[in-house]
């Protein structure tokens, strides 16, 4: 067990698919009793035995957070990926039993708020509908903007219109409609929050244009999942456990490191929340920082790294760990 | 700028143009120098889509030279209880965009900070900058009473009279220092009466 976070024993009670690439997963403890208490916009990371490998995957909870009998996450296939989506796809079945991690919120809203702001595209919408559930549980006022591509890819568009109604737009990619950023953006009351989370490229555009225009980096949260990026291998030396390890083309360097033994603390494997970070002892070559902790200058000095996106092309690398 | 001595003691920096809409400015007296300052790092036009809301001092300094930068809308008003209704008025009909910058005394800062909170802003996402006088906003922990442009310590409670030592301890919400007895136990007993907060 990861120094991270606490583990929950939890067997899956149901899986359901939702649309052709995406299935939802419902877990219920092992033992009966009711899950810990989590606020919208919580991930867990869920552990998949895969014959040897373990596979660790952070999903958001989507259910309501007023209800912790179940948790439930939504996951999209992903046919070229490292395969950690597809084994919850081809292999997870209702009754198995599997390990999760204690919900970890990374992507919290903030209710000093006087509005919340909400932006997803494709899969991201999942952290929006415990946050929806939470705020409307509490009267709270929140507007959701949902890109998709086409309507039957629009995961739980139906589902929250019915819901909320008037307090949901949608926009579809195949018929060409566009969130109109800019004039959204300016029309928003004083105490607005941003909240963003869905392709990096849609992130990025929402960050700069709300930056741009005046919105302070207080007000503006987004959620990124980044999966780790495969890359040619490399060797590592583990100064303290005195181990050197080889970083396979499709393992990320906190994934090996795990399975050469050692127990590194990790949070949200995608880059964004600090917990992995480990310092270098010396390097003779180039890193490949794929993290949105660091610095710039954190970067350039390469005195750290993010071993759960980040990579390393060179002769010798010896970390702190 | 005063030390940071204790956590709740606000910090104040220097202003400077950020990416916006529209820029509302508060200022008292010297803090008229700060929007100078300012200005002399803005792009063009920056002023075009600014609001100076301004006290002057006792001397009345300064206003030319703020109107000089041709802010879309200017108010000078004798006192900030005046500018008050203003302000709020502000930033009830703003949207995100609106970037607000504070400069002057810290009785000002505070205040104006103050209806910000109520209206939602971030006190993070304020710019603020000390000028001028060091005298604090302070209130009376025994009698909740507020005593304005407090510069000796101990102070006298302007409203209950007693002598107060006068802490780094700060209220956002309140935007006043604490002020707490310093003779509790003797009340003959009158520490010396220094000007530390000019």
């Amino acid at each position: 067990m990861s120094t991270g976070t606490t583990k929950l024993d939890v067997v899956v009670s149901d899986v359901v698919p939702v649309n052709e690439l995406v299935t939802r997963f419902h877990f219920r403890r092992r033992d009966g009793a009711l899950l810990p208490t989590f606020s919208g916009g919580a991930h867990v990371v869920v552990e998949m035995r895969d014959g040897e490998r373990t596979r660790l995957n952070p999903y958001s909870l989507m259910g309501s957070p007023l209800d912790t009998r179940e948790y439930t996450i939504s996951v999209r296939r992903d046919d070229a990926g490292r395969g950690g989506s597809l084994f919850m796809h081809r292999h997870v079945r209702p009754g198995m039993e599997m390990v999760i991690s204690y919900p970890v919120n990374l992507f919290s809203l903030d209710l000093r708020a006087r509005k919340h702001l909400m932006l997803a595209g494709g899969i991201g919408i999942t952290p929006f509908m415990a946050q929806t559930a939470q705020l409307a549980a509490e009267g709270g006022n929140f507007e959701l903007h949902y890109t998709c591509r086409t309507a039957s890819l629009g995961t739980y568009a139906d589902v929250l219109a019915e819901r909320y109604d008037r307090r949901v737009r949608l926009y579809h990619d195949d018929r060409d409609e566009r969130i109109e950023l800019d004039r959204l953006l300016s029309s928003q009351p004083l105490g607005t929050h941003l909240y963003v989370c869905g392709p990096s490229g849609m992130i990025g555009w929402v960050r700069d244009r709300a930056a741009s225009l005046g919105w302070p980096a207080e007000t503006v949260h987004f959620e990124h999942f980044a999966a780790p990026q495969p890359g040619a291998p490399f060797d590592v030396t583990l100064a303290l456990s005195g181990r050197t390890i080889r970083v396979g083309e499709q393992q990320s360097l906190l994934e090996a490191i795990e399975a050469a033994g050692v127990d590194p603390p990790y949070l949200c494997r995608g880059g964004v929340c600090g917990q992995c970070e480990t310092n270098v002892i010396s390097h003779d070559g180039k890193f490949i920082h794929n993290d949105h902790w660091l610095s710039e200058e954190e970067h350039r000095s390469c005195g750290k790294i993010m071993p759960c996106v980040s990579r390393f092309e060179g002769r010798s690398l010896v970390l702190e760990r | 700028m005063a030390a940071k001595s204790i956590i709740s003691r606000p910090v104040y920096g220097t202003l400077f143009p950020q990416p916006g809409k529209h820029h509302l400015f508060v200022a008292d007296a010297e803090g008229a120098l700060a929007i100078s300052d300012l200005a002399a790092r803005a792009p063009a036009g920056f002023f075009g889509d600014a609001h100076i809301i301004f006290i002057p001092g006792a001397d009345g300094k300064h206003v030319a030279a703020l109107e000089a930068l041709k802010p879309a809308q200017f108010y000078q008003g004798p006192s900030f209880a005046s500018a008050l209704p203003r302000l709020k008025q502000t930033l009830a009909n703003a949207h995100m965009g609106l970037r607000l910058y504070l400069a002057g005394t810290e009785g000002l800062i505070g205040q104006a900070m103050q209806a910000a909170l109520e209206a939602g802003i971030d006190h993070a996402s304020i710019q603020t900058e000390h000028r001028g006088s060091l005298a604090r906003r302070v209130q009376c922990v025994h009698c909740k009473g507020i005593t304005e442009n407090v510069t000796t310590q101990p102070a006298t409670c302007s409203h209950c009279g007693l002598l107060l030592l006068v802490r780094d301890h700060y209220s956002r919400r309140l935007a006043a220092f604490q002020g707490v007895c310093i003779n509790a136990e003797d009340r003959s007993e009158i520490p010396p009466t220094e000007e530390i907060f000019r």
